[in-house]
Formats: C-alpha cells, sequence, structure tokens
C-alpha cells in the first residue's frame, strides 16, 4: 500500500470523526522505490483537502504531509512534535475556528458526499507529478475549487421525458435509480454521486436526464404519479389494453 | 563470527573447514531486545560507528543486522576478568551463556563466493592532511557515520572537537587513489566522487545554510544518472566545486578550525579556513585479502585485489571460487549487486545437477472454513522483553482488549515472536476456535510473515491476521509518560481489532512458470546470458535484429584490459550455435509481447518465419548505438572519424591512421550536454586505448586528447598514466568553450586545424592535425521504445532502459519476469556488460528454477456493477495491470491480478468504490479510522 492509496475520504472521515488533525507520511517525493510515485498522489489529495477545509472554514493546518524515508528518524519526530504543537494552539476541531459543532458535522458530510464528484471533475490533477514548488502552490487555486464546490451539478429526471427504459437504472453504479418497467424515473439524490452515467445513458431520443448547475433538483415526483402512461405507436394501436 | 580455516578439493567439491568464535549468546533463544545492552557496564569506542560513539561488551552490531541478536566481544568484564555476568542476571529469556567455546566444523559445498569487500583506505597511517592529529579532520566513512541516524549523533551532524554543527565544510578528493606516492594507490576508487556529491546534497538537507566546498580532480559522474545528480549538487546554494590540489596547512588553535591552501586560475593561491574537513578515502583491499587468497588458493592482481579474467570478471584463478563485490576492484553497489547475482549464476551452472536436491517443503494443515462465522478475535499483546512492558501496562491493554467486541480470547506474552510463544498462539487458536489473530508488538515489516505463518499452523488463512505497533508507534517514542503510552497502546490495538474483525480471507495463487527464456539482443550481453540460462539447463530463445550475432563488439578488436574482443566473439557466437538449448533467431522482429511472469508469449518473425514462442522469462539486451555527430566536420571531411572507426581502421592498418603524424581526439561529443545529459562511460578509456594502441604502431605519433574530465576509473587508471607517460597530450576544455576545427592547408600540406583553450595554461592552443577522432556519445538503440511498449517497461529520462531500482533491482523491471543487461540498461565496458549479463541469467534462475510463482493476495479487484468505465483506475496504474473489457453491460475495468503490486492508487483515484484493494479496502481502513476515536 502506498501514501497514494490515502483517500480524501478517509481524511475527511477523521475529521468528522472529530480529529483535531490529520498527519500524512509518504516516502521523499522522487525517490520511490517502485515506479509509481504515488506519493505525488498523495500531495495532490492533500492539497486538494486543505482547499476544501478552507471551504467549511477548518484551518487547513489541520492536514499537514510530509515526505521521509524510513531514516529520518529526527526528522519525522521534529515534523510530529511540531504538529502536536500546533494542534494543541489550535484548540479542539471546529471549537478553535469558531464553528458550532452541528454546523460543521453537516458541512463535513456535504462534502464528504462530493468526494466521488472531486475525484472525477479533479482527475487529472489528482494525478499529476510536477516538478516545481511554485506549480504545486497554483495546483489547486482557492477561487478554482471555490468554484467547483458552488457550481456543483445535480441529476435529476425529468418525469415528462422519462420512458422508464431501465438504461440508467441499469447502469448507475450506486444504484441510486429507483424506477422499474413503466414506472418512471426518479434519482436517489441521497445515493447518487453524480458521476453522469445516467445523463450519458439516457437515450438521445429521450433526452430525459437533466444536468443542472449549481442549484439543488426539484422535488421528485410522487410515488402515485409514477406510473408512465405510453403514447407510444404500440399504445395508440390498442387503446383498449390501456 | 566464523573464519574459514581451510579449503580442499575442487569444484565441485570442496571441503571448507570453519571456526566459529563463540556469540555468548544462545541465538535461538536472544530477541534482540536489547536489555543486556542497556545494563552493561562497559564503555569503548563502537568500531561500527567509526570510534566516534561509545558502545557496550554485549551489543547488536547494528540496527539492521542480521541476525538480530546481540553477542559479547573480548571487552566484557567476564571474558576478561571473571566479574560482572550482570547480563545474565537481567535477560529474561536466559539467552547468556558464558559456556560456549569455539566450534570447529567442516562444511561441504560445490561452489565458494567470495564477497569479502574493501578496507576503507586509511589515512591515519601516514596522517595525511592533519587526519588523527587533527579532531575536525575525519573521512568519509567518518562523515558517513555522522550522517546516519543511527549513527553517534543520531544523525545530528557535529564534529568531533566542540559536538557543534559545523557550518563550513571541505571535502577532499582522491585522497589515497591516482597517486603513485608510496603508501597511496594508483588506480581511482571509482565511486567516491558520486559519494562526495552525495554527503554534500545530505550536508545541505540537514542545513540549508551549510557551506560546503568540493577540492577535486575530474569529477568522474560515469554512471548511470551520476551526471544529474552532480548538477544537483553543483546547484545547492553555497555549494563549490573547485579544481584544486590542496594542503592542509595547520589548525587554528581557538576554534580548531582547519586551513586548507589551494588555487584557482583566477585567484590564484589562497588560503581558507572550514570548520570540518572530509577526506575522500579511496577504496583498498580487504584487510585479510592475503590470507584469504591463500587460504582458497586464488591469485590477487597488482593492486591486491582479487584477480579476474575481463571476460570472466567473476572467475577467481581456481575453478568453482568466484568473487563479487568490491573484491574484483573498487566497483559501486548496483555493479556489486549484479556480479553477486551473475557469481550465482555461475554457481548455478557448476552446480545445476543437483539443483533442487537439499530443499524441504512445507506443509501446513489444510485450512479452516470460517468466513462465515462472526468474528472471533484473539489478541496476543507482546511485552517485547522491557521494551514494551517497561513503559506500557501490558496486563492493563489485556485487560482493556477483553472488552473489545468480537475479541474472545486475549492475553500476555513475554516475546510473541520467540518459537515458544509463536507455538502458543498456534495452539490457542485451535483451542479457543479462534478465526482472526491480533498481536500487539512491533513493526510488521520484520514479523509480520512470521505471524502470518504461525496462522497457516493453526489451519488459518494466514490474511485473517493483523498487527498492532505498539513499541516503534508507542513504547519506544514514550518512554517518559507511562500512562498516555498506555493510552496509546490500547487505541492502536482497538483499531487493530476493528480491522481484524473485517479481513477477508485471501487467496495467494500459484501460476505455473513456463521454463524457457526468451533473450531479445544477440550481442555480448544477449549472448552471455543466453549462454548461462542454457548453462543452467533451460531451454532460451536468442532473438536478434541482424543477420549475424555479435551487436557492436563485432566492430571492437581490443580493449585497455589487452582483450581480443574479435576471437572472444566469435568462439562466443560457436559456442552459443552449439548449445543444443539456445534456439537463435536472426533477421528477427517481435511482433507481438502478451503474457506476465512465468507466461509470456511473443511472436518472432525471422529467416525461420513466423514464431509464437512461450517463455516464463525475457531478458531485454537490446544494446544501444553511436551518435552521429554533426560537429566538428564529421560526415564531410573523412579525416573525422568517431573513435570506433579509428579503432576499425588502426585494426585494418590504415595508412592515413597509422601513419598520422599527429592525431587529435575530441571527448564528449554529443553527451553530457543540454540534450543528452549523461556521460557515455566508455569513450575516455577508448581514447586511451586507442591513443596508446597507436603509439605502440607508431611511437613517433603526436597525440592529443582533449577532454572535460577523464572518466578513466578503476584500475583503467593506471593506462591513463601510462598513456601520459608516453607523452600523449591531455588538454581540458570547458563545455562553453569547445574546441574549433578548420579544415586547411599549411605550407602545402592538409590539415585539419584544431584550436583549443586550455584553462590551466589560460591561452589558446593551435594544433595541425592529420586525423581527428570524436568520441561520439552511446546513445539508446532505436528500437528502445517499441521494446518497452511490448514488454511494458519504462524508460529512464535519457532514453535508456529504466531498472527496477537503481541498487536493490538493477537487472530486473518493476514489470515481474522481464530483466535486462549490457548497454540498453546504460553505455558500459564488455566486462561490465558481461557481469551484468550473468547477474541477470541469475535473477532468470531464481525465477525459471521454481514450478510456480506466487502471487500475492492483496491485489485489486473490480466490482463490475459498480464500475462506470471513467479510466481513472487504468491511468493510475504505472504497471497496466487494469484493462477495459467488454461486458453485456459495457466497457468495464478489469485487473490482471498477476501484474498488480497492489499500491492501491486506483482505490483513491475510483470515484465508485467499484475497484477495492483486498486486504486494504475502504471498509477496513475506515473502521480503524472510526475505531481511533473510543466508542
Amino acid at each position: 500500500m502506498c501514501a497514494g492509496r490515502v483517500d480524501l475520504a478517509f481524511v475527511l472521515r477523521a475529521f468528522q470523526n472529530g480529529m483535531d488533525g490529520v498527519f500524512i507520511g509518504g516516502c521523499r517525493l522522487n525517490e520511490c522505490n517502485y515506479v509509481t510515485h504515488g506519493n505525488f498522489h498523495a500531495l495532490n489529495m492533500a492539497l486538494l483537502c486543505r482547499r476544501i477545509m478552507e471551504h467549511v472554514e477548518l484551518n487547513p493546518e489541520r492536514l499537514r504531509i510530509e515526505f521521509m524515508s524510513a531514516a529520518d528518524g529526527i526528522l519525522f519526530t521534529e515534523a510530529v512534535n511540531d504538529f502536536g504543537k500546533k494542534m494543541k494552539a489550535l484548540g479542539p476541531l471546529g471549537e478553535g475556528e469558531g464553528l458550532e459543532r452541528g454546523e460543521l458535522a453537516a458541512r463535513l458530510k456535504r462534502v464528504a458526499k462530493l468526494v466521488p464528484y472531486l475525484k472525477l471533475t479533479q482527475r487529472e490533477k489528482l494525478a499529476s507529478r510536477l516538478s516545481r514548488e511554485e506549480e504545486y502552490r497554483e495546483l489547486f487555486a482557492r477561487e478554482e475549487v471555490e468554484r467547483v464546490l458552488r457550481e456543483v451539478v445535480t441529476y435529476y429526471i425529468d418525469p415528462e421525458k422519462c420512458q422508464a427504459c431501465m438504461i440508467c437504472a441499469r447502469k448507475c453504479p450506486v444504484e441510486a435509480i429507483d424506477g422499474g418497467k413503466n414506472r418512471i424515473h426518479v434519482v436517489d439524490q441521497e445515493k447518487c454521486i453524480k458521476c453522469g452515467t445516467c445523463f450519458e445513458a439516457c437515450p438521445e431520443r429521450f433526452a430525459a436526464v437533466c444536468k443542472i448547475s449549481g442549484q439543488p433538483a426539484p422535488p421528485p415526483i410522487p410515488e402515485e404519479r409514477r406510473t408512465l402512461a405510453r403514447k407510444t405507436k404500440g399504445a395508440e394501436k390498442s387503446p383498449s389494453a390501456a | 563470527m566464523t573464519e574459514v580455516e581451510r579449503v580442499s578439493g575442487e569444484a565441485g567439491d570442496f571441503t571448507v573447514e570453519l571456526v566459529r568464535t563463540p556469540r555468548y549468546i544462545v541465538e535461538e533463544k536472544c530477541t534482540g531486545c536489547t536489555t543486556c545492552v542497556e545494563y552493561c557496564p562497559v564503555n569503548y569506542p563502537d568500531p561500527f560507528n567509526q570510534e566516534l560513539s561509545p558502545n557496550k561488551a554485549v551489543h547488536i552490531y547494528y540496527s539492521q543486522a542480521i541476525p538480530l541478536v546481540a553477542y559479547i566481544d573480548e571487552s566484557c568484564l567476564y571474558l576478561k576478568e571473571k566479574k560482572c555476568r550482570i547480563c545474565e542476571g537481567v535477560c529474561k529469556n536466559n539467552a547468556i551463556d558464558f559456556h560456549q567455546a569455539p566450534e570447529k566444523m567442516a562444511i561441504k559445498v560445490g561452489a565458494v563466493i567470495l564477497a569479502p569487500g574493501f578496507e576503507p583506505f586509511d589515512p591515519k597511517l601516514r596522517g595525511d592532511y592533519g587526519y588523527g592529529r587533527m579532531p575536525n579532520v575525519v573521512t568519509s566513512m567518518d562523515f558517513e557515520r555522522l550522517l546516519c541516524a543511527t549513527g553517534p549523533y543520531e544523525g545530528e551532524i557535529l564534529r568531533p572537537s566542540d559536538r557543534r554543527h559545523p557550518h563550513k565544510i571541505a571535502w577532499i578528493q582522491c585522497v589515497g587513489s591516482r597517486r603513485v606516492t608510496p603508501g597511496d594507490n594508483s588506480y581511482c576508487s571509482a565511486v567516491c566522487c558520486t559519494y562526495t556529491q552525495k554527503q554534500v546534497i545530505l550536508a545541505k538537507d540537514h542545513d540549508a545554510a551549510a557551506e560546503c566546498t568540493v577540492f577535486h580532480n575530474d569529477i568522474r559522474s560515469y554512471g548511470k544518472d551520476f551526471e544529474r545528480f552532480c548538477e544537483r549538487a553543483e546547484k545547492l546554494p553555497g555549494v563549490r566545486f573547485i579544481r584544486s590540489y590542496v594542503s592542509v596547512v595547520k589548525e587554528l588553535p581557538e576554534t580548531n578550525n582547519v586551513v586548507i591552501r589551494y588555487a584557482t586560475p583566477a585567484d590564484g593561491v589562497k588560503e581558507e579556513a572550514f570548520d570540518l574537513v572530509v577526506l575522500s578515502v579511496g577504496l583498498t583491499p580487504p584487510a585479510d585479502a592475503k590470507r584469504l587468497a591463500a587460504t582458497f588458493g586464488i591469485e590477487t592482481n597488482a593492486h591486491g585485489f582479487c584477480k579476474v579474467d575481463p571476460f570472466a570478471p567473476m572467475a577467481t584463478s581456481r575453478p568453482g571460487v568466484f568473487v563479487s563485490g568490491a573484491f574484483q576492484g573498487p566497483i559501486d553497489i548496483p555493479e556489486s549487486v549484479f556480479a553477486a547475482s551473475g557469481a550465482g549464476a555461475h554457481c548455478g551452472a557448476l552446480l545445476d545437477y543437483r539443483r533442487g536436491k537439499l530443499t524441504r517443503e512445507r506443509t501446513y494443515p489444510p485450512e479452516t472454513e470460517v468466513a462465515a462465522e462472526e468474528p472471533r478475535i484473539g489478541v496476543f499483546v507482546c511485552h517485547c522483553g522491557a521494551n514494551i512492558g517497561r513503559i506500557v501496562d501490558v496486563p492493563a491493554t489485556v485487560d482493556y482488549v477483553r472488552g473489545l467486541p468480537n475479541v474472545v480470547y486475549a492475553q500476555e506474552q513475554l516475546f510473541s515472536c520467540a518459537s515458544n510463544c509463536a507455538k502458543e498462539i498456534t495452539d490457542l487458536a485451535k483451542e479457543k476456535g479462534l478465526n482472526r489473530v491480533v498481536v500487539a508488538a512491533c513493526s510488521p515489516r520484520t514479523l509480520e510473515p512470521l505471524f502470518r505463518d504461525t496462522l497457516r499452523e493453526a489451519g488459518l488463512n494466514q490474511y485473517y491476521f493483523d498487527m498492532a505497533n505498539i513499541r516503534e508507534h508507542c513504547s519506544w517514542v514514550h518512554s517518559k509518560e507511562k500512562e498516555e503510552a498506555t493510552r496509546k497502546a490500547k487505541d492502536i490495538v482497538r483499531m487493530s481489532v476493528a480491522r481484524a474483525g473485517r479481513l477477508e480471507p485471501l487467496q495467494e495463487f500459484d501460476l505455473p512458470v513456463d521454463k524457457a527464456a526468451l533473450v531479445v539482443g544477440g550481442g555480448v550481453a544477449g549472448m552471455t546470458c543466453a549462454l548461462s540460462i542454457a548453462r543452467q539447463g533451460h531451454e532460451v530463445h536468442l532473438v536478434e535484429k541482424d543477420a549475424e550475432l555479435g551487436g557492436i563488439a563485432r566492430r571492437l578488436h581490443y580493449t585497455l584490459d589487452g582483450m581480443d574482443v574479435q576471437a572472444y566473439v566469435r568462439e562466443l557466437v560457436k559456442t552459443i550455435y552449439r548449445h543444443p538449448l539456445v534456439h537463435v533467431y536472426t533477421h528477427a522482429a517481435i511482433t507481438e509481447a502478451t503474457g506476465y511472469v512465468g507466461n509470456f508469449v511473443t511472436k518472432v518473425r525471422s529467416e525461420r518465419g513466423p514464431a509464437e514462442i512461450k517463455h516464463g522469462a525475457a531478458v531485454i539486451a537490446i544494446g544501444a548505438e553511436l551518435y552521429q555527430p554533426g560537429e566538428y566536420g564529421y560526415g564531410q571531411d573523412e579525416r573525422v572519424m568517431t573513435l570506433l572507426e579509428l579503432e576499425e581502421r588502426i585494426a585494418a592498418a590504415e595508412g592515413r591512421v597509422v601513419n598520422a603524424e599527429r592525431i587529435v581526439m575530441i571527448q564528449c561529443v554529443g553527451c553530457r550536454n543540454a540534450e543528452r545529459n549523461y556521460c557515455s562511460r566508455i569513450c575516455c578509456s577508448a581514447a586511451i586505448k586507442n591513443a596508446l594502441k597507436l603509439k605502440e604502431l607508431n611511437p613517433a605519433v603526436e597525440i592529443y586528447i582533449l577532454y572535460r574530465d577523464m572518466m578513466s576509473y578503476g584500475f583503467s587508471e593506471d593506462h591513463y598514466r601510462e598513456a601520459a607517460d608516453k607523452e600523449v597530450r591531455f588538454i581540458r576544455y570547458e563545455p562553453q568553450d569547445p574546441p574549433q576545427v578548420e579544415p586547411l592547408k599549411e605550407g602545402g600540406r592538409a590539415v585539419l586545424r584544431v584550436t583549443a583553450n586550455d584553462p590551466i595554461l589560460g591561452r589558446g592552443l593551435v594544433i595541425d592535425a592529420d586525423v581527428l577522432a570524436l568520441a561520439a556519445a552511446v546513445v539508446p538503440s532505436e528500437q528502445t521504445k517499441e521494446i518497452a511498449g511490448l514488454f511494458k517497461v519504462s524508460l529512464s529520462p535519457d532514453g535508456f532502459f529504466k531498472e527496477a531500482h537503481v541498487k536493490l533491482r538493477p537487472v530486473e523491471f518493476a514489470a515481474d519476469g522481464v530483466y535486462l543487461c549490457g548497454l540498453a540498461h546504460y553505455p558500459k565496458h564488455i566486462p561490465e556488460t558481461i557481469k551484468q549479463a550473468y547477474g541477470a541469467a541469475g535473477r532468470v534462475l531464481t525465477l525459471l528454477s521454481h514450478d510456480t510463482v506466487v502471487a500475492s493476495g492483496a491485489v485489486c479487484e473490480v466490482d463490475e456493477k459498480r464500475c462506470m468505465a471513467c479510466g481513472e483506475c487504468i491511468a493510475a496504474c504505472t504497471y497496466g495491470a487494469i484493462e477495459f473489457r467488454e461486458t453485456r453491460q459495457g466497457k468495464k475495468a478489469a485487473v490482471n491480478p498477476v501484474l498488480c503490486k497492489g499500491d492501491g492508487l486506483c482505490n483513491a483515484k475510483c470515484p465508485t468504490g467499484a475497484i477495492v484493494l483486498k486486504h486494504f479496502t475502504d471498509e477496513e481502513l475506515l473502521c480503524q479510522i472510526d475505531a481511533a476515536v473510543e466508542a
């Protein structure tokens, strides 16, 4: 397992659990013992995470990443002692920042839910390997991350257009689409990870899946109105069957 | 602690008589807890730390020693005066045994490998540069220990006189090397330039403000990536590289600072004081080389190193006795490593008929199916002697653990790793019906394999094990906060238990190994490697793109060592064709390569027609090419040629060359520049060898070699000196001011006028030459990229193939089952190529001699339902282990578990959680994160 295995979700989970700080240790940059250089991936993830922390108004200093070899005992000691001291100075998570506990939990829950979406939209940056420190400072610009978080997309199935063909429901990787044959499909926004698979999958002639940016989806249509009234040729031929 | 007394017999049947000096410690009982070391009252300078720090009479040799157990040396009070015996009292495992006596034994072996290493040059003998007199003059070996975390000051660089951080540090190169004065060595020690650069970089790491000065002669950065490394050191702020001979003038009485006198062309002679002076000492033969040579009946060379034949660099003068490492001569770590593997290949060829006869297979009880059961976790908390128990309240931890969910049994152990305790775990697992085990002890890095084995003995899947590190992560770092350490130990164990409850049984699978090998490239490297593999009983398919075998060596005629290359290559080709297990494909091209370790299928088109070759291993030995210079009128004037062309014309006794009055050679043509930032390694020796040959044929010829740094490393230095003695003129030029060449007529004679600026003399030189030879760079073969694509292996920045690890795996690729050797890896001399080719053969045999390879169970797997085919995992995988495959639900990622190395980068990229790294799943890790907070 490489430092690059550390998932954005792991770090956020630690904060959700009330940890005051998270420290990630990786091998020295450019000294990978394999050919993967996954520590750069870890670095990218940490930089993105720090922006997210700023977004929820947590002090980004609460996440630290350091690179050292197994022989750098002293460096490790110094880094950890320094980190510990800083965390003590910052005080308990949220309290130090003057955030109300419930509010912080709600914010963290909201961003934690966006992890899959962030992985998708920031995919190139998360896997990049840059050579200069300045480039890293600019990798995740604050305004850019803020914009991404502001303009989060939502997928919504237009009940007027949905033909209940099951294609999107079958393709959804997280089973977030509710519906069956002749039952208008509805995206369960709690489960949805905003991957856009349904948007891609919906046949062009239906174009029922809509992508909304920066605002919540309209409320789902009530259960009782989900049965599809088919207006297909077959239905026209034998109206009595309906 | 064992000495060889006598060797008798012959290759295949030696009797070696050994004397084992007593350790006074029962190895099987000692767990390496070092409690005895703490109590030992003796304090004397530790030779391992260059006598810079104290040591005890009972101690572990060094922190990574194998076996990691203590021994008692002659400074022991009991051994000297029959007093003390404190260690006996404090050892909880009764491992101390003062009754041990020297033990004689005779062992029967078929072959011997000598790997005694080297002895650093000792400047104390003559007090060079004040060493031994001035405290702040240290050797590079002393400095190495100062830099080390396990060194005398735990990695702090403190100077000996006042234990302060030195701010101004000077390195003096070539101490004991490249000199013919008595007591010095005439050869170049080959490794000091680069190790000094490393020390400079590390010194700057420790103290960014340090001022580092290196006084050097040539900088010999001739190895792979050395040029870049050297630049990295040079470019650091506050680092100076000064080309000057130096002398140590005096020590300043108040500060103990050391004054060095040196000269630069710009400022003339100067004196400067330094806080610390490091002598870059060279390599000398091992201290007991003479005795060793006599015992084994082998010859040594003029320098006291082992005498070797350049065509068989691992063979000594006695059949069946092989040599590897620095006893062959000064070489660096990568070369030592592949030479060692090569010596192994020699032994393999000699003893192949007995391969596997002494191995014993272990059998385990059948695995019980417990996946459906509720987790029943057993926890064993180790005292590690006093290491953990003295800080962490172990009984309290055990009590606490008993209350954790799913824990059905917990107990403490004195040393969980001791064989009786491991047995206890096995027995209790059976007795209590445990289906998961947690051992709270030390780092899993060392002992996890042992405990996994313990589980297998109990009939449990070995992946049902988790290790909680309460030593390195707890007791060792919190020795002053016992209560908090105990609390943290509980936290660590709780997290471990949480994970253990979710562990799944995983299967390591055995892949059958096809016993044949494919060698790509029929030059010296490929042929040597193929022959070695064939001599160890395996079929080899040797694929060569040209019509004939031999590669670039077909154009070489002689070497500095006096080898007849043509005769050697002819003989090698003949042997290859005669060997029944080698199948040669000439005029061949590889059209397709598929498969993985143990099971490759490669399609080859050749004179034999199309063929599909099944093989278990592949060796890439496709060689390199020569740069075609665009400089100095090459290609326009037939008097301008490459060194290789010069050699061919000398061999053909071409009049223009052998009767020339004046010949100029220009080094570093097309390399060590921005485009090719590496040294081609072989050209300086090539220039010297051709110069010597020309002088031999026509002593009146005037030869000028225009160079940047003469890379005549190792024993080649003697030939460099010989050439200088024969009045070959060596003139240095700076890269920013290269020589100029102009064809013109001088007194009716057509000459090539070469003008160069000698930076030492500070003036221009004009040489009217008849022949100009260019040391053209060695460049990667044109096929490199194609072959890299076919076998899914990677390239270094310079375009040569990239080995898996420079030192640890120098002839292997990161892709399992694919190996490399020869110029394809980097330019090198024939003996080095041969060494590496044997090295690759040695590694190939470790694979092919097994019937199966074991693939780890901790690899990735895709839940197709969740896969949205975004391809992020494929982009993240550097091993090419993931590919799309068509399913009824469209494209889905699929992992080839054989190629997966379990780094898990793909997991962190997957937006849907479809790809899962088994044994380190999101679920397992998240529950551990959750368990970090006490419920």
